[in-house]
């Protein structure tokens, strides 16, 4: 492998690809599109979050002939959208099963006058009773899915967790919860589709996973693979917003293009895409951990509960990243985590920037400051004493190859943020001060690319081509929304090459012409694809040497030289690799356990919070972060995802707050659904440790997720070192601060008297 | 019986356009459909977000609030024309090379609040800079890259007037 000193392109922050276009107002995001003769479509939605459908009526002031209306019977292949579980209906037949799930679908010309038509559809229902909460449906006294309301359950052990209690110097329990969060992507979530008889379907769409779109839409209307081609609109963030649902609303508008025999575009407007997509999973999550008297970790018994709305989507695979994140970056012997994902009559949750992670890495790392705290230990020790190390091994029993150097990121985000000296002076001035502040941390881990033996189901194939026009081209269906796919996979390509950055572009992310690479999640680009696009160009240069005369040492002109004598030769200058699993990988998905991830990035997270006493307000002033995530391929992009991830932490833990009334979105606007402003977000401190990861592009590891884990948990430990009191559950609004600290007043003021 | 059609008058980007429409058309949508200019986008619909900021007659506006009517013979300023023959303006340039855009939704809006903010404050400081783009939501970036390019820009314009 190269190393970052020797490399031209890897390692520097070229200007983004697509970015001056984006500067520009040029880039076409999918709202921008028109296509002849296009009409608009809408969706019809359950006003109820549970019924059999009774009746439907159509109002007659509207001219319904003017109009094409789509139901379940419309359907040419199968009624299912495919995840994992194929369990969801594209469009409800007889019963709903939570609030604004789709039942019909309407399009016309004018898209004001769809509008109207949607409100002119009356159903009635024949209620069922509902499952709002955890609680209730792991009760199953109301069943309303499959046999028992579960989705999914794991079982991960270690040791034996019960033979630990009864000698143990201390055992700490608690109880972490977390709410939804929604994305809150500025670009709604938007297709157009097109049917024609010749060529099948076509979908242009703000979207994550071409391929996924690609499955969802054979099934639903029963085509060849060749019949149906998905094609990547510029698209305006995602988060994991874009992984599953465009699947649903691509299916939908394609049903309308095919009827109305018209272009049909469906973009949400903000009150319907809050309302009527995924969020992030709610969690409760149950930690009773002993330790020792020097505060090492002897056992940890630890229990799941997600919330996954009413089809199953993604709640599985959520469920296991939570798991196996769960006991946090220590060795403990004795380990067991058990997890459950539950129905209720949500929306469905989904993916979202850390798919499981942040729930659980909130819950182990405000529950060892409580540890700390019960033993009266300073909590940085405390973290320090357990954190894992090279050598040994996960509560998966994955033995960790690489180095882990979290005490050494520790170091760096202490000194950086003046930590002990500054919480010496908070605690001087807390006393005569309405405003108390404190300083929390978090570490933690996150696994780069799928879990366990993911990757080799997956199956990517990437690569490269070069054109007559003398473009290197990259072909992958892994997609840009932001995070800089098309930034760092053609920085590989001409690092590798010898070329210009600006001799390679992205081929279009359309499943007619780009091969498979695998979804866009996970954090998996850069180190997977950017390997296989990586070794792809290799492979090519091999080639060129083999074939066309290419020296060992060659510029920029030889090789393009050389593309044009292999093209004689053979027509065209290509070249594909497929994954292979890194060898020694090992995962046992019957036993949960072995190599659960091919790496892990690294991270601690130091935030400066203060809480006004008076208005009861928590405001972060100030973060830090340091973390390894492999070689870093683009300093700025890099630490801009590290940035917008903290942001979105800080989002989620303070000011995020989704209110679900009757299992519906009550807040579905951008009024009262409250994000992080340009007011809000404090300064952000950014340092890297790179450790170059063998198996990954340009030694890269996965970096988008990873900073969403630690914000809440470094928070709420701020805030409890801030006023001495305990919040285990987020959001925290200042009515929560309100609550808790008034009746501590309460309590504490007749003694004052 | 069809809605009444106003005939309104707007200087875009320095071009006198004449557009036929429903006189509580919002502004936005006078941009993107009937002058296709779509660089300026719609997040929400209801002036949360920023994404439509346009410059009307030197004020920042959402375009999302502005009916057309509103607007009529007025000065209308959007993203695409801020470069000038194809050199970018010195805000572009500054989001480029600073990561100041990440999925590039908000990107048009931010660019015209943050425009809007160097003409009244060349020199912004840091309250002044939250304040002048907190009307501007950014979902990716988390600001810090935003407000680096902010800076850069007004740097690199110290710069240019110093060298005259």
């Amino acid at each position: 492998m190269n190393t970052p000193a020797k490399n031209r392109i890897v390692g520097t922050s070229v200007p983004r690809k697509e970015g001056v276009d984006k500067l520009r107002g040029a880039a076409r995001y999918v709202d921008d599109i028109q296509r002849e003769g296009m009409w608009y479509g809408a969706t019809v939605r359950s006003a109820v979050p549970r019924g059999h459908i009774r009746s439907i009526a159509f109002d007659r002031k509207i001219e319904w002939s003017e109009f094409t209306v789509v139901s379940a019977a419309d359907i040419p292949g199968e009624n299912q959208i495919q995840m994992i579980v194929a369990d969801q209906p594209c469009l409800a037949g007889r019963q709903v099963n939570h609030c604004e799930e789709a039942i019909l679908l309407i399009a016309h010309p004018d898209k004001h006058k769809v509008r109207e038509a949607v409100n002119a559809v009356h159903i009635e229902y024949d209620l069922l009773p509902p499952v709002f909460t955890i609680e209730e449906s792991e009760m199953q006294q109301i069943v309303i899915w499959g046999a028992d309301n579960c989705f999914k359950s794991f079982l991960l052990e270690k040791g034996n967790v019960d033979s630990v209690w009864e000698h143990a110097a201390h055992i700490v329990e608690g109880e972490y919860r977390t709410g939804a969060q929604e994305h809150l992507y500025i670009e709604n979530n938007g297709v157009i589709a097109e049917y024609t008889a010749e060529t099948g379907i076509t979908v242009w769409g703000s979207l994550q996973c071409p391929f996924y779109v690609h499955k969802s839409l054979l099934g639903v209307f029963n085509l060849p693979p060749e019949r149906v081609r998905v094609i990547q609109t510029e698209t305006g963030g995602a988060f994991g917003g874009k992984e599953d649902f465009p699947s649903v609303i691509a299916s939908h508008a394609a049903l309308l293009a095919m009827k109305c025999g018209h272009p049909v575009k469906m973009v949400y407007d903000r009150i319907e895409d809050l309302a009527a997509t995924t969020k992030r999973h709610p969690s409760r999550v149950r930690h009773r951990t002993a330790v020792d008297s020097n505060g090492k970790l002897l056992a940890m018994d630890i229990e799941i509960a997600t919330d996954g709305g009413a089809y199953s989507t993604l709640s599985s695979t959520v469920l296991s990243r939570a798991t196996l994140h769960s006991p946090g970056p220590y060795v403990c012997p004795n380990v067991r985590v058990r997890s459950h994902a539950w129905a209720t009559n949500t929306v469905p949750y989904g993916a979202f920037r850390g798919f499981g992670a942040p729930q659980t890495i909130f819950a182990v790392e405000r529950h060892m400051d409580e540890i700390a705290a019960a033993i009266g230990m300073d909590p940085i020790e405390l973290r320090r004493c357990n954190f894992i190390h090279q050598g040994e091994t996960t509560a998966t029993e994955q033995l960790m190859r690489e180095p882990v150097i979290l005490d050494k990121l520790f170091d760096r985000v202490l000194a950086e943020s003046d930590y002990y000296n500054k919480r010496g002076q908070f605690k001087k001035e807390n006393a005569n001060s309405a405003i108390k502040r404190g300083m929390g941390v978090a570490a933690f881990y996150h696994g780069s690319g799928f879990t366990g033996s993911g990757e080799r189901y997956l199956n990517s194939l990437a690569g490269i081509d070069v054109t007559v026009e003398g473009k290197v081209r990259v072909l992958v269906s892994s997609t840009e929304f932001g995070q800089g796919t098309n930034t760092v996979l053609t920085q590989v390509a001409a690092e590798v090459l010898g070329v210009d950055y600006d001799d390679v572009v992205m081929a279009p992310a359309d499943t007619g012409i780009v091969p498979n690479s695998g979804p866009t999640v996970a954090s998996r680009t850069a180190m997977v694809i950017g390997r296989l696009i990586e070794l792809a160009s290799l492979q090519l240069v091999s080639m060129l040497r083999e074939q066309a005369g290419l020296p060992e040492q060659f510029s920029r002109e030889q090789f393009f030289t050389s593309c044009d004598q292999l093209r004689d030769k053979h027509g065209e200058v290509g070249s594909l690799y497929r994954y292979e699993a890194p060898p020694g990988i090992f995962w046992d998905d019957q036993k949960y356990r072995g190599e659960a991830y091919p790496a892990f990035g690294w991270s601690v997270h130091i935030a400066q919070v203060a809480v006004d006493t008076v208005t009861y307000s928590a405001e972060v002033e100030e973060f830090w972060s340091a973390q390894e995530a492999g070689c870093v391929i683009h300093p700025v992009l890099a630490t801009g995802q590290i940035e917008g991830g903290i942001a979105q932490g800080i989002g989620y833990t303070l000011y995020e707050k989704v209110v679900l009334q009757n299992g519906r979105m009550a807040n579905n606007q951008m009024t009262n659904y409250i994000i992080p402003t340009a007011e809000d977000v404090p300064p952000i401190h950014v340092f890297w440790e790179e450790l170059p990861f063998e198996h990954g592009g340009f030694g890269a590891k996965g970096i988008g997720e990873l900073p969403h884990d630690g914000p809440a948990p470094a928070i709420l430990n701020a805030i409890r070192d801030a006023i001495g009191v305990s919040f285990n559950a987020i959001p925290l609004l200042p009515e929560d601060l309100f609550a808790k600290l008034c009746v501590a007043r309460k309590v504490e003021e007749p003694a004052a008297v | 019986m069809s809605a009444p059609v106003a005939t309104i008058r707007l200087k875009v980007n320095g071009e006198n356009r004449t557009v036929s429409v429903l006189p509580i058309k919002r502004l936005l949508d006078v941009l993107r459909e009937d002058l296709q200019l779509t660089g300026t986008k719609e997040g929400c619909g209801e002036g949360e977000c920023g994404s439509c900021s346009v410059r009307m007659n030197g004020e920042l506006v959402n375009s999302c609030l502005v009916p057309v009517l509103q607007a009529n013979g007025a000065e209308i300023e959007t993203v695409e024309g801020l470069s000038c023959d194809g050199v970018l303006h010195p805000l572009q340039q500054a989001f480029l090379r600073c990561g100041g855009a990440q999925c590039g939704i908000c990107t048009p809006g931010m660019l015209m609040a943050a425009k809007h903010l160097l003409e009244h404050t060349p020199h912004p400081n840091m309250t002044e800079m939250r304040e002048g783009l907190a009307g501007n939501l950014c979902r990716c970036t988390g600001f810090m890259r935003i407000f680096e390019s902010v800076l850069s820009a007004a740097a690199s314009k110290a710069e240019e007037t110093h060298a005259r």
